[in-house]
Parts: C-alpha cells; structure tokens; sequence
C-alpha cells in the first residue's frame, strides 16, 4: 500500500473502523459468524401486536433496550453502540472528541402512536379532534417529545456524545441512505475538508404504522411461516422484502493520515456513484438506464472496469422487480461476467435495514474482502430461471475476493453504488 | 467546525436561478413587491390561537401539468416542486435535456405530513373503548391512503422535482430543520466549487399550514400565538409563526454560467455551519461569532439577512450577535415571511442574491430598532441562519465582480 492518492488525483479513502448491528446480533464478530453460517434474524414480531397485518415478521433488534420506547430512540442508541465499536477498532483521536464531520443516514423522523395516544388519552374525553389535541400539548409536560422528534435530534447527541466537529449532516435517500452517508464522507476528504469522516446509518422502524405503509404499497412479504425463510432474494417464488433494523458505523480516513497514525486499514472506498431515476416514485425506469448509469459512474470513479469486481454484493430486496432489474442492469453494464461473478444479497440473512442498509452492506462487504469468504444468499431454493446470477446459494462459499460493488436502490429513484477494495488501485 | 469558502484555484459559483413560492407571493416580482410595500400576509385566525403565514394561491398547473403527479404529493411537496420549476424556468434550463440529465439535486427536507382524520378516528374509537389487540393495525390498513407513505417520506420532495421536471444527476435530502438548509447550500457549494459538479439545484420547502406541526413545536411551547408581531419584537411574546414557502436556487459554476450565456443574481461565496451546544446562555452568540469570522467579507457596502424565529432564548442570542455588527443593516426573513424551518435558509440567500440583483435591499419592518434603514446597494450580504432548537448556518451572498 504506497498509493496515497488515487488514479485521478484524490486522496484514497480508507476505513478504519467499523460498527455494525442487525437482527443477528451485536458487532462485527457475531454478525459475521452467524452470515456465513447462513443464520436469519428474521423472526415473528413480538414488539407489538401483529393481528389484523399481512406481514407479522421482520429483523428486529430486541436485544437493545431503550426507556422510554420509540423508534427514533432505538434508532440513537443503535448508532450510538456501532459508533462506539467503530471507535475503539479506529483508536482515532480522544474520547469524545472526533476529528470530523458527521454523516448520518437516518430514518425521517415523526411523532409515533405511543405518544400520539398518550396525547389522545390525556385529552380526557370521549370524543374529540385535533385542536383538542394541539390544546394540550403545551405548557411543558411534554417538552421532551420536542426534542426526541426533531430530524436533527439524532444526529445532533451522536455529535455530542462523539465530539464530532462542526454541523452533523441527517441525510435520507431512502433505502440508499447508508451508501449516501459514506458517498458524502468519502467527498469531504476528497475535497481536502477534512481528514476523517464518521459515517453512521441507522433504522430501528419496525412499528406498526411503518409495516403498514409498505404492506400497503404491496412491497414486503407476506410468506410469514416460517419467518426465517421470507426473504429470498433471486429465488422464482420472492413476494417481497422484510423489514429489519440495523446500523452501521464507519471511520474512514485519508490513507495519508491512516498510515501516519498507524492504523490498521481495513479497506478502500475506492469508488462511489449516484444517479436519479426520474421514471416513477416508487418503480425504476423500464430500460434500467439509471441503474446501469450509477454503476458505471462507480466504475469510472473508480477507474476500474468491470472484469476488476470479482464480487457483487446485491441490492436484493427479494421483490419481484427488484432481483429482476438489479440482474437485467448487472448484465448490461458486466456482460457474460454477470452470470460469473460471485452475487449475494445480505437481506436473505438480515433482511432489510432500509436508511442502514447501504452502510451495513459496506461493512459484510469489507468483512467478506478480510475473509476472502463470501457469505451465503440464504433460501435460495428455486432460482428464478430468468436469473442468470451466479449466486453464492445457501452455504458460504471462500473465494479470492479483491473488489466488491455494493448496490443501493430506492423510493424516490435513488440509485447508489459503492466499490470496496482491500488495497488502493 | 465545517465550512465552505471559495479557495485560491477554486471555482467561482454563481447563482442563475431563484425559485419563490412564498406567504407573499409567486416570482421574483411578487415577492420584492410585496417586500418594498412591507405587506406580510398573516393569519390570526385559521389556526387560532397559532399564527400562521398561509401560502398564497398559486396555479400548481403551471409547473405540475400533470393531475396525476399533484394527486401523488402533499401541500409541502407540491410547493416545493412548484418552487423548484420556477428556479429551473429563472435559470433559463427549463426543458434543457442536456443539463437537467446532469443537474445535482440537495434538498433539505422535512417530511411527515399525517391524515388528520385518520389519527383522530384512531384516538377517538380508542377513548370510547377500541382496545382489541390489532385494533391499530386494522384501522391503519384500512384507513391510510396507500400513496400517503410517499408523500411523507422525506426524499420524496426531491423525487418529485426528478419526476416532473425530468432531472436526472444526483439526489440527496438532507433533515434537521433549519440547519438543514444551510448544510444543503453548503455541500452544493463544495462541490461545484472543488469541480465535482457543474450546477446544482438547492432548496426546501414547507407548508406550515399544518396541525401536526403545531402539535410537534407546542410540545416545546414554540409556537407565535394570539397576535402577529415582529420578530424583534417577540420578546415577551416568544414564539414562531409557521409559514408556508418553497425556495430553490440554482448554483452553478462561472465557467458552466457564461458557456451557456447564462447572467448571475449573485454569487455565492461561502457557506458554513456548526452545533453549538447551547448548554449557557452564550453560547449560540459565540458559535455565530465563529461562523462571522471565517466568512471572507470585503470592503464594501454590506448587511444581514437574519432566520431568527422569535423563539427563546435562540432569538435574543442572536440579537446581541447582531448588535456587535451594528454597521451591517439587518432585515428578518420571520417577520415578513413566518418560519418556513428548513426552507428558511434558503429563502434568505434568494432574498440575498435578489437584493443585491436588483441593487437594494428591501425595507425594514420592526418597531424595535433591530432593523434600520440602508441608503445604496448591498455588494455583500450575509445570511444568518440560528435553528429554534439546534444548529447555526451562515452564508456570503456578493455582488460579481
């Protein structure tokens, strides 16, 4: 590793930290023993009740306990734990006092039932409307639900607790917003900005009102029996995606200032690309053309071609259209190599992180890169003959592994892919 | 700290395009009009006792032809994506395949607009009783529109403006209320004038004719109620008055400008932003002191274009600030045009460039003695952006030379 700088000139983006959690568990080591055991964190829900829902399993994370509970709440302390393990793996600067901005990809915010309802019965009567509500929401006694519910409210403890330096940035392009927080780091260090950038993605949403929203858009899985084998991304019979909570925390740094510090690289950002669908708010665009642009902008920023990636970690939500586009665009910009490189979709496992996905997928593809161990795409039972994936089906598979493209796609037409190398190009 | 400042070999980054669908009108003209005559458009009695500034009518149609796309998104989006047209139509790239294909997009956002009816249906049969256990699942499966998840969802006002004015570069919202605003300018900013990108559209919108709202920001008591004053004047009055606009710029390299023949309102030379900690009195008074002393001011004629909210302490903070700027003549975006929260930093760089464009700066409005008069045109304005609750922005708004 000599190369401070990269094809085009920029500082190389290096990673030196890395936090994770999902359904499956706490820290990089229980996640990547459980992912390449081919373990699923799916479950029933038992956080709410779940009659009268089409969907009743998700990823949740139940072993994090947050008082009072919201989703928000959850969502803070997720990324405030992968933030401290991160932390530790980098050793980088002091206690509280990080040497960089902030990126954090975080659920939008809103008042939840609970509180909702807590104004509902202090309203003391049985029938009412909403400016009985608003009536009594002020006056103080609710003053800390202000603060819980402002957009910036997470971004701004994690900036405190961490001493994190200047304003934090709360981002969200929906199911691309992990990949977009580590984007906007790996940008400001190229700018020279900065050094280092804390890049956190976190989502603890599974509530009642959110599985709702997506159920009504026809998007998650309905095979709940059992829930463990729901998601099956490539397969002929996926209905949909599960929900799952997750977060993802990396330092990345210049290689300049990693190696003269003396820390331990773990991997190279080495590419980022990003580009709009303006086709239909939910739905990409027939030809796949957006898709097939925002992974070449990730080759060319890179400066790599596509016989250099020996790994594609998949969006693979397990929708229907999704596995099917994600395949049509792969082979459009890889030719016959996409039926040769080595696939998989973490969500079979961990199902869908939504806001965190992009960042956990990053962290299991920097994993998979130390390894040189691909893990599996679980319930890969049936392949979608339309499919021509090479998918690493059921049982993990070692590999050479030297660059991985990682995919990010979402609502709103976002598109964002990344390209993870061990080494700098 | 983080900032953005237009470095030696750094590209030059004008604005070419301002978008303004406002409590006081739509365009460029409508709005200075109604600025030059100090008319604000309030209301005491809609919301009452909140005070709101209600967008005023305009024709969607114009900028969203498609019945369909407006059926698709609430009042904030619509408004956004109005707004968003106009900036495209001022910058003169409405339609303009080439450079739309490629446009980057930074959107600072809120989101969450609820169905009334559905929430307080829910709470009600609950208050009389509903307590089976998938009684919420029930009602909401049955009662939420399926389309209202996209009308709430916070990057959907960006994947609007793609939809319907056909952009296609890159797209990224940005939350957390009003320093939102800034940051988006800021990492805008930053990337044209480092060359990553050529031209940028920026902005947010807001519709603060909302009760959902009101019930998040009573929850701290920050609400304007009973009667309008102006924002200095709010003292023992404290609170904000929501209002109701989309503003959008469009920022762009000098070099992208004058290839396509395209003339700048102003140029944008520095944006930056912090969190203070706001733990003493103090301390957001001394974080805007920091943000003032990495701007690179010049000589020359200048003033304050000022977000302050009317909430407390966060407005006075910012008015001692002020006073030890006191030759910087100082004009309140919340006083003329109520609190548009993320929207409101953008609206104070239009209202910036639009000054300086047009080689005045408005007229004050405050009984206080906070705003004075300004004889001769602005060729630099500051714009001061102090969240309610959280997080600083400032910007450098000039004359091109």
């Amino acid at each position: 590793m000599t190369a401070p700088r990269d094809k085009l000139g920029r500082p190389v983006v290096v990673v030196t930290g890395m936090g994770i959690m999902t359904s499956l568990g706490a820290g990089k080591a229980d996640n990547w023993a459980k992912l390449v055991a081919g373990e699923s964190g799916i479950r029933t829900i038992t956080r709410f009740p779940v009659d009268g829902l089409k969907t009743t399993m998700a990823g949740t994370v139940d072993f994090v306990s947050v008082d009072p509970f919201s989703s928000t709440g959850l969502s803070e302390r997720m990324a405030e734990l992968v933030t401290e393990e991160a932390l530790e793996q980098a050793g980088i600067g002091a206690k509280a006092d990080f040497p960089g901005p902030l990126f954090l990809a975080v659920a939008p915010v809103e008042v939840e039932w609970p509180q909702r309802r807590e104004l509902g019965r202090a309203v003391g009567a049985l029938d009412f409307n909403y400016d009985d509500l608003l009536r009594i929401s002020g006056g103080g006694k609710y003053s800390a639900y202000h603060h819980r519910f402002m957009f910036g409210s997470v971004a701004a403890h994690l900036a405190e607790t961490f001493g994190t330096k200047g304003s934090p940035i709360s981002l969200s392009t929906a199911c691309a917003s992990g990949a977009t927080s580590i984007q906007l780091g790996v940008e400001a260090i190229r700018r020279g900005e900065t050094d280092a950038a804390l890049c956190v993605a976190t989502d603890g949403t599974v509530n009642p009102e959110a599985l709702v929203r997506f159920s009504l858009l026809s998007a998650l899985s309905t095979q709940n029996d059992p829930p463990q084998a729901a998601s099956r991304p490539f397969s002929k019979n996926r209905d949909g995606f599960v929900m799952a909570e997750g977060a993802g925390a990396l330092v990345l740094e210049s290689f300049e200032a990693a190696t003269a510090r003396g820390a331990k690289i773990l991997g190279v950002i080495a590419g980022c690309g990003e580009l709009t669908d303006s086709f239909h708010r939910t739905r990409s665009s027939p030809d796949g053309k957006p898709i097939i642009g925002c992974m070449n902008k990730t080759l060319a920023d890179a400066g790599m071609t596509p016989d250099q990636i020996d790994h594609i970690n998949a969006h693979g939500t397990a929708t229907p259209e999704n596995d099917k586009m994600e395949f049509n665009t792969t082979s459009a910009v890889f030719g016959e190599l996409a039926q040769k490189i080595p696939v998989t979709s973490n969500k079979s496992m961990v199902g869908h992180t939504i806001s965190a996905a992009g960042a956990v997928e990053a962290i299991f593809s920097l994993l998979t890169l130390e390894h040189q161990r691909i893990p599996p795409t679980i319930n890969y039972e049936t392949p979608d003959p339309t499919i021509l994936f090479n998918v690493v089906g059921n049982k993990a598979r070692d590999a050479r592994v030297t660059a991985v493209m990682s995919n990010s796609f979402g609502f709103g037409g976002q598109n964002a892919s990344l390209i993870l190398t061990r080494e700098p190009a | 700290m983080t900032d953005t400042a237009s470095k030696p070999g750094q590209t030059e980054v004008w604005i070419t395009g301002i978008g303004l669908a406002t409590s006081l009108g739509e365009g460029l003209d409508a709005n200075w009009a109604a600025l030059a005559e100090k008319r604000i458009n309030v209301d005491e009695k809609g919301f009452a006792p909140y005070v709101v500034h209600p967008l005023t009518p305009v024709s969607f149609d114009s900028q969203i032809p498609k019945k369909g796309d407006q059926r698709q998104m609430e009042a904030w989006q619509r408004i956004g994506t109005y707004a968003a047209g106009l900036a495209l139509d001022s910058a003169g790239i409405k339609g303009n395949k080439d450079i739309l294909s490629k446009i980057d997009m930074v959107v600072a956002a809120g989101g969450g607009e609820r169905d009334l009816n559905v929430d307080t249906g829910v709470l009600t049969a609950e208050a009389k009783g509903a307590n089976a256990p998938g009684f919420l699942n029930e009602r909401l499966m049955s009662d939420l529109r399926p389309t209202l998840f996209l009308a709430q969802l916070s990057n959907l006002l960006a994947g609007n403006i793609a939809i319907v004015h056909g952009l296609g570069g890159t797209s990224r919202t940005f939350m957390g209320e009003e320093v939102a605003g800034a940051d988006a300018a800021r990492i805008a900013l930053a990337r044209i004038a480092s060359g990553e990108s050529d031209i940028a559209l920026v902005g947010g919108s807001h519709n603060g004719e909302r009760k959902d709202l009101l019930v998040l920001y009573e929850f701290g008591d920050f609400n304007l109620k009973d009667k309008f004053a102006p924002v200095w004047a709010r003292k023992d009055h404290a609170g904000f008055a929501l209002g109701s606009a989309g503003a959008f710029l469009v920022l762009e390299s000098k070099a992208h400008a004058q290839a396509r023949g395209a003339k700048p309102f102003a140029r944008l030379s520095s944006v930056v932003a912090d969190l203070a900690r706001r733990k003493q009195p103090g301390d957001m008074a001394a974080t805007l002191e920091q943000l003032w002393a990495k701007l690179p001011r010049r000589e020359g004629k200048g003033a304050i274009i000022s977000g302050a909210t009317g909430a407390e302490p966060a407005t006075s903070e910012e008015r001692d600030f002020l006073k030890g700027h006191a030759d910087f003549p100082v004009r309140s975006t919340g006083t003329m045009f109520g609190h548009t929260m993320e929207t409101q930093f953008p609206l104070g760089i239009a209202l910036a460039a639009l000054s300086i464009s047009r080689g005045a700066l408005f007229p004050p409005n405050d009984s206080t003695g906070t705003e004075i008069e300004m004889q001769g045109a602005p060729t630099q304005i500051v714009v001061v952006g102090a969240g309610h609750w959280r997080g600083e922005g400032m910007a450098l708004v000039e004359a091109v030379s």
